[in-house]
Parts: structure tokens; C-alpha cells; sequence
């Protein structure tokens, strides 16, 4: 009896060492066969980046993407420490980040928009609002629907004699950092009163964590406006608002519309090693674009030999997923709610990739 | 050294390391701290701007402080009597199945992740408050002050009675235990001297047990000050003067919510990770006074 438990014993004690043993072989096999490229950032293009991830491997069978959602401000502080081979931010560097982080190269990677979604019963016509009008509904100043201002923009629609509940992000988020982009473009009071930021200080309203927080709060509150992604707003069958662009249409945020915002803007963009800090596409001014839209950042080093754990290899399969992520990754934009490049802004993203260095080695042709 | 004396010192060993791991999480808290109160002064503490706006920058964590205490306030206030009703029936009044298996019950409301009360109080409870209490209130009394603003259900009274149904495990859990050493030796004296029931709930077990009453009411209170998610889905997340308690019906936020909505996005090159764990450090020390008080109670009661 005695013997044979300890038989038993013995038996678990050498499968239990053995399975230690196939977990250190697998460890010590993994890095030589495949290359982690570690990224962090942007909660918004996190979707995007997990798709390229997947199918790049397609490409690449011996590379994997490991991406961290953990917000644009974390990525930067991650990116700034080297602690990741490749930030991702939905606002661009501003000149303190600059400083710190010598040598970045932004490469804008996606285009996303922030529609106005609104909840109003008996209103089934979509409604037209302007910027000023927004500005003033967020700082307080506009209070109800039935308000002279709104009613003179949408003569067709009787507007409820309500007041509005104003809802925004409770967290910080690049999406309000795009949205307030916007107010403080078009109403100088929103600029001098609150300002432009991931975080703001919001004069009014309810907070709500993340798009699928504010849009199931607008969806619960009657009488609500809020502001959300477009990708979140297509997915979720919301109804949002057309926004009047600084040519004077009315726009409403399709890819078409957003596309056209950034082309428009194109030839006014920075090189990549350059400060992006003052680039804005909101009130952008094409004809038909929509004015509530940007960018969304890749961040690299132009010597990826500054990071630790860096090879000549390594940053090879780096550039050349870059490369494909411009290119050949953009088909994978509009089922996912986001907006492919313009051909102008895959251009400038070209020779910006090709700045890219090891130890001053070019990665990829060109200069 | 022999066996004892070796295991002797693993053990205090391992126990240490949970006082250097406070010790080290106060001294990196005031750390990172300091740059914040460096600029701000004493404004840090009593202003109600909170603007992370780059050219901009101004904290004060007035209006979330005010929220934690405010919140916390609606918990004990609303959780605490509920939790002596069941404590003071499960030990004087029911019988040992039922209060086996209510005991049982009310423990598993413990259990339940904190999310899954925020989630509740938005979709569920939200509509609740806010049909049968927040609109007529607001219809009938909305001259009062305290009912003043256009009620939405995400507001400082949903923060607090969410709060309030958190705490009601531990408070009532514990006041069970203190109300279940009361001697048999005192209900009989009473008793015997002709008194009824209520004389001897009243003037027996709660009067000998009221130092572990207070002690389980300031754990409440410790639990309710630093819960962040469930309260962050409900109280409606405003900033700056906007989350002032100017109603129970008004929008605010507390620390904790403050720091868990605001810190992934913070720039790392201003101020505002700074004044998110200024924040942090201002919430530990509520927390451990809090907390201590009441280990200090209770354990005098236990002796």
C-alpha cells in the first residue's frame, strides 16, 4: 500500500519535471524562430494594428506584432523610455515630447473621424449642426434644442423643448483630444476658455468611459449629444449629424468625406522627422470634407539601434512592416471603420520609412 | 541554527515585506507628488480648476475630495442601517438555518465583481432612481438645494447608494460577529429582571458591543472611499467646478474614479501624472486613517 503511493508520487513528480522541462526547451526555442516586435499606444487603432498583426504573418511567418492598447499618453511614455520598438498616438508629439524623444519619426498610419451623435425621439431626419453651434452647447451657452440657433439650421424639423444633456469622454482619450481639436478651431471662446487636449476641463455635461460608454449613454439618455469615433458610430448603427465644413456644405462623415479632408491638406504636411505638433485636419478645407477629423500616429526612431534588444534583422522586418502597413495594409481600413490613406499621404509616409536607419545602414531603398 | 530558528526568520521576513511595501509606495507616492505641490502650493488642495490643458495647466482635487467624502457620506448613511437590520435579525431573531443560509447570502454580495455593480447601476438601477426618486424629488421638492439639479440618474446619489449596497457585507458581517459574543450572562441578567426582547437588543447587545459597531462602520467607510470602477460608471465622471456637489442630483467624481479615468492618458511630460498620484497619496492617506481607527476599535473590543 505504502509503496505503491510512493510509486504513484515518483510518477507525478516526473511528469510534473518534465512539463517544466518542454515549457524551458519552448522558451529557449521561441526567440531564435520568431521576432516580437513590441508596440504600445492608441487604444483607437488597436482594432487595425491586431488585424495587420494576423496577416502579416501571412507575409512573415517568423514575425509577431505584440501590441498594447494602453492608451495614446502611455504609449508616448513608453516610447520616450524605449521601452517599445514602436509607439502609436492619436495626437502628434508636442515640442516638450520632442525634446525628450530625439530623433522620432511620425508616420501617420490611419485616418479616423469623430461624428456628433445625438438622441432625439420623434426626430428621424438627420440634423445639421455647425461648429459654433457645438462650441456653444458644450461650454453651456446653447441649453435647449428648441434653442433659435438649432432650429435656424434644420428649418425642416420640429426640435423638442428640451434641455440638452451634454455628454463627453471621462477618460483621457485622442478622440476628445481631435474633438476639442475642432472647437478650439472654430469658437475662440472654447480655445481660450478650455482649450485642446486628450483631457480637458469640461464646463458642463456627464462623463462617460470609452465610444461604447458614450454611445450606450446617448442611447439610454433622451434629449443627449455626444461625440464618438466614426468606426464605433458605423458599427453601432448611430445616428450622428452633419457638420457644416468651412466651404459651407453640410457634411456628412463618410470614408469619401474624411479621405478628402486629409488630401486636401496634404501639401501643407510636414516630413516625417519633422514636428508634427501643428498639424490639424479638423476644418479641413475641401469642398466636401468633412471638418472633424485626423490622424492617427505610428511613432519610430530614425536609428533603431538606440533600442535595446535591437538587430540589423530586427529592424529590417520593422521597416518592411511599415512599409506593407501603408501599402498593402490599407485594404483592410474601411471594413474596420477607418479611413485608407491618400495616395498624397502614402507618398510623404514613403520617405519617411526610408529615414529609418541602423547604425546609419539604410533599411529600405532610397536616401 | 536549528529548524525554529530558521523558519523564525523566514517568517519575519515575509511579514516585513508587507510594511516596506507600504513604506515604499508612501515614499514614491510623495515623490512624484512634490512637483505638483511645488507649483500649485496650497491651491493643490483647495482649488476647484482641474485643467491638463498644455499652457493651461492648474489642479486642484477640491471637487473630487468633496465627491469621495460626499459619496461615502450616502453609503453609510443608507448602507449602515440596512446592515444593522440584518445583523441585529440574523443573531437575536431568526433561526439557525435561516441565518445559515441568509449568513451565506449576504456574504456572496461580496463576491460579486465591482464592475458588475457599476454595470447594474447603469443599465438597471440608473432607471430605478430615476423614476421613483430623482424626478419626484426633483418635481416636488426641487426648490431645495440638495434637489436642485435636472436629475439623470448618473449622479452623486447613484454613487453613493451603489456604495451603500457595496458595504453592506462587510458592515453587516462584522457587526453579526461583535453581536455574537455578547455573553449570554448579560440578555439573561436583563431578562431577568423583567425585561422584553427590545430591552435586551438595545440596552444588552448593542450597548456591549457598540465599540465593534464603529469599528465595522469606518471598514464600511474604508471600502466605500476607495472603490473606483463600479461608482466611475454611475456618478457621471465631471471635472473641475462641474463636479462640485452643488445637488445630490449633480455629476461629480471621486479620487479614485478620477485617477482610473484620467491616468492611461496623462502627458508624461507635464504635471498631470503628478497630480493624478498627488490624488493617489491623498486617497491612501484617507484610507489608512480610516482604516487603523478601526483596527484600533475593534481589536480594543476583542481584548
Amino acid at each position: 500500500m505504502k509503496r505503491g503511493s510512493t510509486t504513484k508520487k515518483f510518477l507525478r513528480y516526473l511528469l510534473f519535471s518534465f512539463l517544466i522541462f518542454v515549457y524551458v526547451l519552448y522558451l529557449a526555442i521561441l526567440p531564435s524562430s520568431t521576432l516580437v516586435i513590441n508596440g504600445a499606444g492608441s487604444t483607437f487603432v488597436y482594432p487595425l494594428i491586431s488585424k495587420w498583426s494576423s496577416e502579416y504573418r501571412k507575409v512573415n511567418p517568423s514575425m509577431l506584432i505584440s501590441y498594447q492598447s494602453i492608451g495614446s499618453g502611455g504609449g508616448i511614455r513608453l516610447f520616450i523610455n524605449k521601452t517599445v520598438d514602436f509607439g502609436a498616438s492619436d495626437a502628434p508629439l508636442n515640442k516638450q515630447q520632442m525634446e525628450v524623444a530625439k530623433g522620432v519619426i511620425h508616420i501617420p498610419e490611419t485616418l479616423g473621424a469623430v461624428v456628433i451623435s445625438y438622441n432625439l425621439p420623434n426626430v428621424n431626419l438627420r440634423i445639421n449642426l455647425t461648429g459654433e453651434v457645438i462650441a456653444d452647447i458644450y461650454l453651456g451657452k446653447i441649453t435647449k434644442w428648441s434653442d433659435e440657433r438649432i432650429a435656424k439650421l434644420n428649418p425642416g424639423i420640429k426640435m423638442p423643448d428640451e434641455k440638452i444633456v451634454v455628454i463627453h469622454r471621462a477618460e483621457g482619450s485622442g478622440t476628445t483630444y481631435v474633438f476639442t481639436d475642432y472647437l478650439s478651431k472654430v469658437s475662440k471662446e472654447w480655445y481660450s476658455l478650455v482649450g485642446r487636449g486628450t483631457s480637458v476641463q469640461w464646463p458642463i455635461g456627464l462623463g462617460a468611459v470609452g465610444s461604447e460608454g458614450v454611445a450606450s449613454l446617448i442611447n439610454q439618455v433622451s434629449f443627449s449629444i455626444g461625440y464618438i469615433e466614426l468606426s464605433y458610430a458605423m458599427q453601432t448603427n448611430m445616428t450622428y449629424a452633419a457638420i457644416k465644413n468651412q466651404y459651407g456644405n453640410f457634411v456628412v462623415p463618410v470614408p469619401e468625406s474624411v479621405e478628402e479632408a486629409a488630401s486636401s491638406l496634404a501639401k501643407s504636411l510636414p516630413k516625417g522627422n519633422e514636428s508634427w505638433e501643428n498639424v490639424s485636419l479638423v476644418d479641413a478645407p475641401g469642398k466636401n470634407a468633412y471638418p472633424i477629423v485626423s490622424f492617427s500616429y505610428l511613432l519610430l526612431y530614425n536609428d533603431l539601434s538606440t533600442l535595446p534588444g535591437m538587430n540589423e534583422k530586427k529592424a529590417k522586418d520593422l521597416v518592411n512592416f511599415l512599409w506593407w502597413c501603408i501599402h498593402s495594409g490599407q485594404n483592410y481600413s474601411l471594413s474596420l471603420g477607418y479611413v485608407p490613406l491618400p495616395p498624397e499621404v502614402v507618398k510623404i509616409n514613403e520617405e519617411s520609412i526610408k529615414m529609418i536607419k541602423f547604425k546609419g545602414i539604410n533599411l529600405i531603398g532610397g536616401s | 541554527m536549528n529548524e525554529d530558528e530558521i523558519f523564525h526568520l523566514f517568517s519575519l521576513a515575509v511579514a516585513s515585506i508587507s510594511l516596506l511595501l507600504l513604506a515604499l509606495i508612501f515614499v514614491v507616492l510623495v515623490q512624484y507628488t512634490f512637483p505638483v505641490i511645488n507649483k500649485m502650493g496650497i491651491n493643490y488642495f483647495i482649488s476647484t480648476s482641474w485643467n491638463p490643458v498644455f499652457g493651461k495647466e492648474e489642479y486642484g482635487i477640491l471637487p473630487y475630495f468633496l465627491g469621495t467624502v460626499l459619496t461615502s457620506f450616502i453609503a453609510i448613511l443608507v448602507g449602515v442601517p440596512v446592515s444593522f437590520g440584518i445583523a441585529l435579525f440574523l443573531t437575536e431573531y431568526s433561526n439557525k438555518t435561516l441565518k445559515n443560509y441568509l449568513g451565506t447570502m449576504i456574504s456572496l454580495l461580496a463576491a460579486i465583481p465591482s464592475v458588475i455593480y457599476g454595470l447594474w447601476g447603469f443599465f438597471i438601477f440608473r432607471n430605478f432612481i430615476l423614476e421613483y426618486i430623482e424626478r419626484p424629488l426633483y418635481h416636488y421638492f426641487g426648490g431645495l438645494s440638495i434637489f436642485s439639479t435636472t436629475p439623470t440618474g448618473l449622479d452623486f446619489l447613484n454613487g453613493g447608494l451603489i456604495l451603500a449596497i457595496m458595504i453592506i457585507p462587510i458592515v453587516s458581517s462584522i457587526t453579526t460577529e461583535v453581536l455574537e459574543q455578547v455573553p449570554t450572562e448579560i440578555k439573561e441578567g436583563i431578562y431577568a429582571i423583567g425585561g422584553s426582547r427590545y430591552d435586551v437588543v438595545v440596552h444588552g447587545s448593542i450597548r456591549y458591543s457598540k465599540n465593534g459597531i464603529i469599528g465595522a462602520i469606518l471598514l464600511g467607510l474604508g471600502r466605500a472611499i476607495g472603490e473606483t470602477m463600479a461608482v466611475s460608471m454611475v456618478i457621471g465622471n465631471a471635472t473641475g467646478e462641474n463636479a462640485l456637489p452643488k445637488s445630490l442630483f449633480s455629476a461629480g467624481q471621486t479620487l479614485s474614479s478620477l485617477i482610473a479615468n484620467e491616468f492611461n492618458e496623462a502627458n508624461p511630460t507635464s504635471l498631470h501624472p503628478n497630480a493624478l498620484i498627488g490624488a493617489g497619496l491623498v486617497l491612501l492617506i484617507m484610507a489608512v486613517i480610516v482604516n487603523l481607527s478601526a483596527r484600533m476599535i475593534v481589536s480594543k473590543y476583542k481584548r
